[in-house]
């Protein structure tokens, strides 16, 4: 290997280090001041992007030259600033004081919106932007050509960040945000505009977060998938720096750039897992990142089930139902079978969930990691070592629990937002791993030719099988959340300090609820491939997650049942609606933000508390 | 009891809709289930689904197949392999669809073909081009009408022996289609250029490629000659960057699928003349049959054919044929109506070879050329799909029915 290679490589990990770099500094600096992570960011970056596309061709028809090229990337951002400013006034100043979860969901419902409106408006083709004038030739480093494009992005890294630093440090409204950044309260108290301010921080990030993706345009063309590739990027920039932190933001986007140059000579299949593994390995070592400080206790509150009397019915109402699912195959409708047996999946799925965030307050963003994982367990134990369903199923579910072990012993050091976070790295390590070790996994293509035994291959029998494995776990985990584990859980959720000063190991319950709520999101993941007929690295993805916490929404946090019934109507609804609209993620992220926004105890919830007004 | 009573009402509901339209209609129409990436694979979907609507609505006005008229019920596969078979799950029990066509991507392609043999349903693989759809993941349900991998890179081995290249690269997606064409390209340049060398792989994911990366490791292992496998956005930003650090001066280049319109017009007046690529030259198809189809097809959707164009346009009018000299829309009866049946398409005869289940439909071989502010195929010749097929034998050791 030689020594203009290296350089050459270096040059493209610093062109990388610098896009990456302005495309997550928005999303830091507006978590500084705001506490909220965007989960939108990444789609305006997105929009930035398809604008700069659009706006900058017919620019250049009318003059051709680098200022025309120039100043169309800039009015881009500024238009993506101004959406900003209309995401910040619309949704984001209503949930402010809202719990966490809430706030990455609804953040994650523009995300879908986004996507959707995205192709309504540009079409579903991608859109290759124009080559920068006067920075077509390419230029001669050691002997080797080198796209003079990058160089300029290579500089404007460090302008970006000069120019914020100034900004930072040499006007008033600099000094409000270090000041937000440092004490919200406190300048709340000092008769600080909050407001203004807000406004103004959301609409620098979407402004940087537009200018990141329109620098892009010469280099790559404007899809469909960019805002979830870069948000998972720029999650792992802004935690590796520091959460807030704009000069961590811009050392750890360095070090990943080089690690991604240098990773491709000498892990050529496995760039994605570097990324995530650094961001394990760091949050492993320093919790709070490079720069970040240990967040203020009492930011956010956790909330979850809460205790409330047993109603004498709800013994009969669960036979019932059991009853009423137990003679679904009098309809002799395979279909119908289809959909109840996918629901009682994905009931047993959201309900590990519940285990989690509604008994132990753990906000974990990648429960698909063990879905998933159960998915996978299964299938390669049926592909590799030719095991029956039966025993695939617990292989399965075994290998998500191990997966669960090893993360939550990392997970459970954490809270708040960073638990959140690692839980993401936990989930993208996992995809990545999927994703990449082709020989294994199959990678993209997945693995096909996962059916059940032939006693179970019947639409029937499966779903009836289906039934008694997810009945059986689901009364399982009820039976953990009010036994005294369960309240133990509980009491380390709503008072940690309390809890910890009557002697309850918290970490130790924290990483056994983990471990168990792995293991039932295994089951459902392998009953799901066997229901498919075959696994891919979707299974693992960010969308399964948003997908499990969506139920736990819908169906209402504060409930037992609620992950349930949420489980169900999210269910009917997308397999009644999907197929009449192509708008479905529209339709499912404006319904999440409107629950977040003005129905957040969900169905159960709402139902509930309607009863015990009543009574 | 929310979930219950609502998927009770939902599926009486569905009960009375079937009933009422059956005794509405004395001949009910025959149901084909398609599905296909829409959204995550437009450029190539999009054309395709006018070519089978055409063919779908000439066929109806001449009055259906046996009597009935056709309909399709199409619907979205994810592009993924488990949203695949739950859409055609949903195709085969709840609408009853008859058989099932489309899919773009080969994995899901593989995934499809099994579903079909799962539960013994006729599936046609339109678009798919690995070549397990018809070898080693192939079944009786299973058919396909483009030509595969193997067949395509076949073609394309005549262009690498006259050029006397030595060493190759190969850069492929990562996923079915590309390792499947890769392995296509090193099998035959063993068999038929023993002392050519491999000198560089280059694998990125699919809508995934770090362009420059990718460029820069192809370069350094200094090829004479480079087989491309990508397609669509990757393919775009692969040519881009070569074209800025002159990747492609001076080197032969071979590529699947980069004359075929749909990836030909997003390079613009980027195209890389010079490359000997399979595709389709519409605008220079004289046949007065061919030509017909292509005149119609603009005429129709005032938009200019792709591939998928045809390719939609010629499957639709092979299952009526089909379900025609069948007689019925039963599994078996079809089956035995598609296996070694001759079929009479706009671009000549067709035959869907039995022991595999893949059709002799050929492709366009041509060097790539700018014409005017879009690129084209050049020095073109049709080569039909016949004579590049594997041997019964080759066949035989890989499939298992």
């Amino acid at each position: 290997m030689d020594y203009s290679f290296l350089a050459i490589q270096a040059l493209n990990g610093l062109s990388s280090a610098s896009s990456l770099f302005i495309a997550a500094c928005g999303l830091t600096l507006v978590f500084g001041v705001t506490r909220i992570v965007n989960f939108a960011h990444g789609s305006l970056y997105m929009i930035g992007a398809y604008i700069a596309a659009t706006l900058v061709p017919r620019l250049l028809e009318l003059q051709f030259g680098p200022v025309t090229f120039w100043a169309g990337i800039l009015a881009s951002a500024l238009i993506v600033g101004i959406i900003g400013i209309l995401i910040e006034v619309l949704l984001l100043r209503r949930i402010y004081g809202a719990p966490e979860l809430f706030q990455l969901l609804a953040t994650f419902g523009i995300v879908l919106v986004v996507q959707d409106l995205t192709i309504l408006i540009f079409g579903p083709e991608d859109i290759l932007g124009p080559r920068a004038p006067g920075l077509r030739a390419p230029v001669e480093i050691l002997g080797r050509r080198f796209p003079s494009y990058e160089l300029v992005l290579i500089a404007a890294g460090p302008v970006v960040l000069g120019l914020i630093w100034l900004l930072l440090r040499k006007t008033r409204f600099g000094v409000l945000v270090r000041a937000a950044t440092q004490d919200r309260e406190m300048i709340a108290a000092l008769g600080v505009n909050q407001a203004m301010l807000f406004t103004g921080t959301l609409f620098l990030g979407a402004f940087l977060a537009g200018l990141g993706g329109a620098l892009q345009i010469p280099r790559v063309s404007a899809h469909a998938g960019m805002d979830l590739s870069i948000i998972a990027e720029a999650f792992v920039v802004t935690v590796v720096g520091g959460m807030g932190s704009v000069p961590g933001a811009f050392l750890a986007a360095l070090i990943i750039g080089q690690l991604q140059a240098f990773g491709i000579l000498i892990f050529p299949k496995s760039t994605l897992v570097v990324v995530f593994l650094l961001m394990a390995v760091v949050l492993a070592i320093r919790p709070y990142g490079f720069f970040g400080r240990p967040e203020v206790i009492g930011g956010s509150h956790a909330i979850g089930i809460t205790s409330s009397k047993r109603s004498p019915y709800a013994g009969l109402l669960a036979l019932a139902i059991i009853g009423a699912f137990a003679s679904l195959p009098l309809f002799e409708d395979a279909y119908m079978l289809k959909v109840a047996t996918e629901i009682l999946i994905f009931a047993l799925f959201a309900f590990s969930l519940q285990l989690l965030i509604g008994v132990s307050g753990v906000v974990s963003f990648g429960h698909a990691a063990f879905f998933g994982l159960g998915a996978y367990g299964a299938a390669l134990s049926l592909k590799w070592f030719s095991m029956p369903m039966e025993a695939a199923l617990p292989a399965g579910l075994l290998l998500a629990a191990i997966g669960a072990l090893i993360v939550g012993a990392f997970v459970v050091r954490l809270s708040g937002i960073y638990l959140a976070m690692m839980t993401l790295a936990a989930a993208q390590i996992i995809y990545a791993v999927a994703f990449q070790w082709v020989d294994v996994t199959g990678g993209d293509n997945g693995i096909v030719g996962v059916w059940p035994s032939a006693w179970a291959s019947g639409q029937v029998s499966y779903y009836l099988l289906t039934l008694a494995l997810v009945v059986t776990a689901v009364l399982l985990l009820m039976r953990i959340i009010n036994a005294p584990f369960g309240y133990a859980l509980r009491a380390a959720r709503d008072s940690e300090a309390r809890a910890e000063a009557i002697g309850l190991p918290i970490r130790l319950h924290r990483w056994l609820a983990f471990t168990l709520s792995g293991a039932a999101a295994g089951l459902a993941g392998g009953l799901y491939a066997f229901s498919r007929g075959s696994v891919d690295p979707t299974l693992l993805g960010i969308p399964t997650s948003v997908d499990a916490l969506t139920m736990l929404l819908i169906g209402g946090i504060q409930t037992v049942t609620g992950p349930l019934v949420g489980a169900g109507v999210l269910q009917v609804l997308r397999d009644q609606i999907m197929p009449l609209t192509s708008l479905w993620r529209l339709l499912l992220g404006l319904s999440i933000i409107a629950i977040v926004l003005i129905f957040p105890r969900g169905l159960v919830g709402s139902v509930r508390a309607w009863m015990e007004e009543r009574a | 009891m929310t979930k219950a009573s609502m998927t009770r009402w939902l599926a009486l509901g569905l009960a009375l809709a079937f009933s009422s339209t059956a005794a509405q209609t004395q001949q009910a129409p025959i149901k084909l289930g398609e599905l296909n990436s829409y959204a995550r694979q437009a450029a190539f979907t999009v054309p395709y689904r006018s070519g089978w609507q055409m063919a779908l609505d000439e066929i109806n006005a001449k009055g259906g197949v046996l009597g009935r008229k056709l309909e399709i019920v199409s619907r979205d596969d994810g592009g993924t392999t488990s949203d695949a078979t739950r859409v055609a799950d949903e195709l085969v029990t709840r609408e009853g669809a008859v058989l099932l066509f489309g899919s773009f991507l080969s994995n899901v392609g593989v995934a499809m073909a099994d579903y079909a043999n799962q539960k013994k349903i006729v599936y046609i693989a339109a678009e798919p081009l690995t070549d397990a759809i018809t070898m080693a993941q192939g079944n009786r349900y299973t058919f396909r009408i483009r030509p595969n991998n193997s067949m395509q890179v076949g073609m394309l081995m005549k262009q690498a022996k006259a050029s006397g290249v030595k060493r190759w690269a190969i850069v492929a997606p990562n996923y079915e289609f590309g390792q499947s064409a890769a392995g296509a390209f090193k099998r035959l340049l063993k068999e038929q250029i023993p002392d050519a060398e491999i000198v560089a792989e280059q694998y990125p994911a699919l809508g995934k490629i770090e362009a420059g990366a990718t460029v820069s490791a192809i370069e350094q292992a200094k090829p004479d000659g480079i087989f491309n496998v990508l397609f669509g956005p990757d393919l775009t930003q692969f040519v881009r960057e070569g074209n800025t650090r002159g990747l492609f001066e001076k080197k032969t280049v071979l590529s699947l699928l980069t004359g075929e319109p749909e990836w030909l017009l997003p390079l613009k007046d980027e195209v890389p003349e010079g490359w000997t690529v399979t595709g389709y030259p519409w605008d220079e198809i004289t046949d007065p049959k061919h030509k017909a189809f292509i005149d119609a097809y603009r005429a129709k959707f005032n938009d200019t054919p792709r591939l998928g164009s045809l390719l939609g346009y010629m499957v639709v009018y092979m299952i009526r044929d089909t379900i025609e000299r069948a007689g019925s829309a039963d599994t078996d009866a079809m089956i035995k109506a598609l296996e070694d049946a001759k079929f009479d398409t706009v671009i000549g005869p067709v035959t869907m070879r039995g022991i595999d289940n893949q059709a002799t439909m050929g492709a366009w071989i041509g060097k790539l050329t700018l014409k005017g502010a879009h690129g084209g195929m050049t020095d073109w010749t049709y080569q039909d799909g016949t004579s590049f097929m594997p041997t019964e034998a080759e066949v035989k050791a890989v499939r298992k029915d």
